[in-house]
């Protein structure tokens, strides 16, 4: 008898238990705490300025690109990087750059015509930057829409911010914190040389945590 | 099979073939030949139909009519008036289209007819002028059989509709685009093309015109997409004033051949991503939407936006873990403190606070030769915030933030 099962007919709702293909972005530590990215799914890349977000949505892209998906960046700040994210391995030619202009409405509705056209293997959708207000206005019914749009296709919509907007609809949520930063050279001739970052899985809730290094940008 | 040939003024000849066939090989501006099979039921003899052709041509116009083209066309060029089924064994070797060099090696073998030139051994003529001489001795004894090259009047993808009526809105509009471009499309489909460009031309009742172009990254010919994309452009541009004629112009192209392959993963369909890019371009405007590239520059800002499509490409960066960065668009300007030169403290819209440690400055200057250039010293800061900033100054000792490292 599968527990899972059990448990939708006694309680009459029904537990995400479905198997989904994953997409691991290569950074060992991390992939062995989340299994990798949940194809089909939202992932929620969560946490505060300078934790590491952008680096691990770079570091997703690349490892798409890598598989020759095209990808998508829904940019609602203006603030993506393309130097930075070259670095990090994400091939240029394969992704879609689509500037905001500080309009999270616009965002959220390019998200939707790009989850409803398919065939892209990553969408991020970039509320880093959001000012509160407007990200406790964004209607949650906008996530079960695209939680529906991209269920059963390979599409992965990483939703990059300070705090959880999507919740239950997430099938990862991942927290970032900046534990270290390194700098070399001497007191007056310093340079920034390697940040180290901590991830935490909020959904599924596991019970240690991943650390891995970004190196500073040459 | 017998092949007829005219030789004679360029004006008129491809009019006067297609008369009697709707195939016909145009060899140069003034010499056409075309199958006559079909003319037997019609016409009758060989005869009947040289002389049903001359009666249309004239007697400027030389007729042959051969067995193979080739030797047609040799005819028409060397004989005067009708001939049918000629002896051509008589003829000069010079009548060939021979080269110098071969024509001098000819006239020192002592062969001056095509029949002397048809009788020499075949191994001979391969070996001494190779494929070029074996093809002159198959002229010579009239035996190239070849499928004709058939000609093909060039065709124009541009309908014009005047209308009875003005018309004010979109939609009967569009319902008149429709017809034309499921014309057009269906003629492209039919001669295996698509189209890159999309020209609407409005003329107006104020006697302006309104004109449209759309350039397609990808060649499309689905009439669907393509009045949707021209429906989202004329709503976004819409004319001033009443229409009074409507053209519609494709520019055909060769369509765009993809190999796929069952391990490949999926990508959106090229006309689908058109147009939903299109649908994001009307939300987040025209300059918005596009594939990054990096510039070969050292300019704070080596990128820039190329309005395309994306494509997989063949050569894949390293995957490396490297620090992100963000940058603030438009940057923000800041009042930064300096303490031994360095700087103590900064308060800028929203961010505000102590460096604790900070790494520069990094002097970078260039494009002094042209209207904008640039000047700055950067510098890494961490602030007691617990965020990373790259900050920089510029001339006037006016200091922004430029992003944050995340």
């Amino acid at each position: 008898m599968n527990p899972a099962a059990d448990l939708t007919t006694t309680l009459g709702f029904r537990p995400d238990s479905k198997i989904r293909e994953t997409l691991p972005i290569g950074l060992p530590a991390l992939d062995a705490l989340t299994g990798g990215f949940p194809r089909g799914a939202i992932s929620e890349i969560l946490g505060p300025e300078s934790s590491g977000r952008t680096t691990l949505v770079h570091s997703l892209l690349a490892a798409a690109t890598a598989k020759l998906e095209i990808c998508a960046y829904i940019d609602t700040d203006d603030s993506f990087d393309p130097v930075s994210a070259a670095a990090a391995g994400v091939a240029l030619p394969q992704l879609i750059w689509i500037r905001c202009g500080h309009n999270a409405g616009h965002a959220l509705k390019t998200a939707d015509y790009l989850l409803h056209a398919g065939g892209f293997g990553v969408v991020v959708l970039d509320l880093c930057q959001v000012p509160l207000r407007v990200w406790n206005r964004i209607p949650i019914s906008y996530w079960y829409r695209f939680r529906l749009a991209i269920e059963n296709t390979p599409t992965i919509l990483a939703l990059a911010g300070k705090q959880s907007q999507a919740k239950s609809c997430a099938a990862l949520m991942l927290e970032l914190e900046r534990k270290k930063t390194r700098w070399a050279g001497a007191p007056g001739f310093t340079l920034l040389r390697e940040v180290e970052l901590e991830a935490v899985s909020r959904k599924p809730v596991r019970p240690h945590v991943a650390h891995f290094q970004a190196k500073a940008i040459g | 099979m017998m092949f007829a040939c005219l030789h004679g003024p360029e004006a008129g000849l491809p009019e006067i073939a297609q008369a009697f066939s709707p195939w016909f090989e145009q060899t140069a501006p003034d010499t056409i030949v075309f199958p006559i099979d079909g003319l037997k039921r019609l016409h009758g003899s060989p005869h009947q139909i040289a002389d049903a052709i001359a009666q249309r041509a004239g007697q400027h116009v030389r007729i042959a009519i051969a067995e193979t083209a080739d030797a047609a066309i040799l005819a028409a060029h060397n004989l005067p008036g009708v001939t049918v089924a000629p002896d051509l064994t008589d003829l000069d070797v010079r009548a060939l289209p021979l080269t110098e060099e071969m024509a001098q090696v000819f006239e020192s073998w002592g062969i001056y007819t095509l029949q002397q030139l048809a009788d020499l051994p075949e191994n001979g003529i391969a070996e001494r002028f190779g494929p070029s001489g074996v093809h002159l001795q198959q002229l010579a004894r009239g035996a190239t059989y070849r499928p004709l090259r058939v000609f093909q009047p060039e065709t124009t993808y541009e309908n014009r509709i005047e209308l009875d009526h003005p018309i004010t809105l979109l939609e009967p509009l569009l319902f008149l685009i429709a017809r034309l471009l499921n014309d057009q499309c269906a003629r492209l489909l039919s001669n295996a093309l698509a189209a890159n460009e999309v020209t609407v031309r409005l003329e107006l009742e104020d006697r302006a015109e309104h004109v449209r172009t759309l350039r397609l990254p990808v060649p499309m010919r689905e009439s669907k997409s393509l009045l949707k994309l021209l429906q989202m452009d004329l709503e976004a541009h819409p004319p001033q004033a009443p229409i009074l004629t409507l053209s519609l112009a494709l520019k055909p192209v060769h369509p765009r051949t993809v190999q796929t392959g069952i391990f490949l993963p999926p990508t959106p369909a090229p006309d689908k991503l058109e147009l939903t890019l299109a649908r994001i371009r009307g939300i987040v405007g025209e300059t918005n939407v596009g594939i990054p590239e990096l510039l070969n520059t050292h300019h704070p800002h080596p990128y820039r936006m190329v309005q395309a499509q994306p494509s997989v490409t063949s050569h894949q960066p390293p995957i490396t873990s490297h620090q992100g960065f963000r940058y603030f668009r438009p940057a923000l300007p800041a009042t930064v403190s300096l303490d031994d030169n360095r700087p103590a403290r900064i308060t800028a819209s929203g961010i505000h606070g102590k460096v604790l440690n900070s790494a520069g400055p990094w002097r970078t200057s260039g494009d002094w030769w042209t209207a904008t250039p640039w000047n700055r010293d950067e510098w890494d800061i961490a602030l007691n915030n617990g965020a990373l900033y790259r900050i920089y100054r510029e001339p006037g000792d006016r200091w922004f933030l430029d992003g944050s490292y995340d």
